[in-house]
């Protein structure tokens, strides 16, 4: 008894602020990668060649420029993106400073994820919208995102724990906190094998956590039975 | 009035495919006419070039006097919005409700909250769906399903319905009660309907006019009565041979056959 109250005086607030500090650069670095991947993932079903607006090149592009960005381990972007954290947030370190490069490294991702949501949305339901006299703008809010909406839903989910795994990347090495940072610190770096346990369990139930409130938030609002 | 003129629609894939060949066609107000012909004639093509879903390759689509083979961007929605159209597989919206369903067409035109409402109210008790009106896609049956995609179709006061075999998805009686509605609404509202199937009986049921298409072109047409009556097309006698074959198979005369043997009482 008395170890345990020793440990949670010692450490409770450490991984309190660990524990902040991830769901905020998860959170928030969701939240931007869904704010440039809705356009992507919305472009490239509009132009793909069942699409809307079939434009070959334009979809080519755009899905090699996914590609690259997926392709690129997301240590080697974390670096290449300091300039770019210290230009947009004025910092490539800290909390802040983690957010620039863990957004762009998810943006084509959920690109990619929003993309299959909305292809899944049956062509018939598009065409019932276009027979009514929708314009694309009116499709793809009132059609594509509503009717995709509990599989966006879920793709939310599985971005946050991506995410979730590359802040802890994040965090131990550019110093921007977090429970991966606290893991590898105490650790590696100090030999402190029950903060590092500690941690760890933390984040298994974190994850889980995010999984059963997006599974459950999908169930809910999906009308098809 | 519907004027189709010199029509063809050609799908340039892998390889050419004329799906309409010179299709030319009047249809009169308040008409309700059928197109029927085999599985991949063209009905569908034809109809959905009425509407622009599909681009003519050449030929022009008028009505009501206006060419509207042209239009594009926002003339194009104006005009599609006073069209319906009813699908086969009914094509609701599985994530709205059925009165958001209704209201759909006309939240595209941004019509207040409570007209939209009012409207679709008004429609579903037409089609016999007030007390669903809270109820999903996914909760409804085939035939309900069907008169919610009525109720939609007639949101924006059309006065051109197209349905592309919209009761080829139900049971013969589920059938007969969505054909008999579309009726009542032709009569009663004056909506001109066009009609595709592929089954005589419902062109036979509720067509006035009927054109036969075979291989994208139109092979026969006039009354439905005197089509039935005195086929001339080859196609055409095939297609009733071939109804009958099936009508039989569906066990409609058998029905008949067995009331007969119990003596016709029921
Ligand atoms: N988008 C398309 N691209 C290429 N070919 C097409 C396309 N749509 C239809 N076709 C072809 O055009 C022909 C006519 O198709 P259509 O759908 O109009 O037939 P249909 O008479 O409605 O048949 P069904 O009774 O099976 O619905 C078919 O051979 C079909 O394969
Ligand atoms: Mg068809």
């Amino acid at each position: 008894m008395e170890v345990i109250q020793a440990f949670i005086d010692q450490y409770a607030l450490l991984l309190t602020r660990g524990i902040w500090d991830t769901i905020v650069m998860t959170g928030v670095s969701t939240f931007f990668a869904y704010v440039l991947g809705i356009p992507i993932g919305v472009a490239l079903v509009l132009t793909s060649p069942v699409g809307l607006h079939p434009h070959r090149i334009f979809h080519e592009i755009l899905g090699w420029i996914v590609n690259m960005g997926r392709s690129i381990p997301f240590i080697i972007l974390l670096v290449l993106l300091l300039p770019l954290s210290r230009l947009l947030v004025g910092t490539a370190m800290g909390v802040s400073g983690a957010i620039v490069p863990l957004t762009i490294a998810a943006a084509p991702f959920v690109g990619r994820l929003v993309e299959q949501s909305l292809s899944e949305v049956k062509g018939g339901l598009v065409e019932a919208a276009q027979s009514f006299g929708a314009s694309t703008l009116q499709i793809v809010l009132k059609v594509f995102l509503k009717e995709g909406l509990p599989s966006l839903v879920r793709g939310v989910s599985i971005t946050f724990i991506t995410l979730f795994g590359y802040v802890a990347i994040a965090g131990a090495l550019t110093g921007a906190g977090g429970l991966g940072d606290i893991a590898i610190r105490y650790g590696f770096q100090r030999f402190q094998g029950d903060v590092m346990i500690v941690a760890v369990a933390i984040c298994i139930v974190l994850v889980q956590i995010a999984q059963s409130i997006g599974d459950s938030l999908a169930r809910r609002i999906d009308k098809r039975k | 009035m519907i004027e189709i003129r010199h029509l063809t629609k050609v799908f340039s894939g892998t390889s050419e495919h004329h799906a309409l060949h010179d299709v030319s066609l009047t249809i009169q107000d308040g008409e309700i006419f059928g197109i029927i012909g085999a599985s991949g004639a063209g009905k569908s093509t034809l109809v959905r070039c009425i509407n622009l879903l599909e681009r003519p390759t050449s030929g022009r689509i008028i009505i009501d006097g206006v060419d509207v083979t042209g239009f594009k961007g926002r003339q194009l929605h104006e005009f599609r919005s006073s069209i319906g159209m009813i699908f086969q597989d009914f094509s609701l919206f599985q994530q709205r409700s059925v009165l958001g369903n209704v209201t759909f067409p006309l939240e595209l035109r941004h019509d207040k909250r409570e007209h939209r409402q009012a409207r679709a109210r008004e429609l579903l008790e037409l089609v016999g769906l007030t007390d669903k009106e809270k109820s999903f896609p996914s909760q409804l049956s085939g035939g309900q399903q069907q008169r919610v995609a009525i109720a939609r179709a007639l949101a924006n006061h059309p006065k051109i319905m197209l349905c592309d075999e919209a009761t080829s998805a139900l049971d013969t009686r589920t059938a007969a009660s969505i054909l008999g509605l579309l009726k009542n609404i032709n009569k009663d509202l004056g909506v001109t309907m066009i009609v595709i199937t592929h089954s005589l009986s419902v062109a036979e049921k509720v067509c006035d006019k009927i054109a036969v298409i075979d291989e994208g072109k139109i092979v026969e047409q006039g009354l439905t009565a005197e089509v039935f009556a005195n086929p001339q097309s080859p196609i055409t006698r095939e297609l009733l041979k071939n109804d009958k074959l099936s009508s039989v198979l569906n066990g409609a005369d058998l029905d008949e056959a067995a009331g007969e043997l119990s003596g016709g009482g029921a």
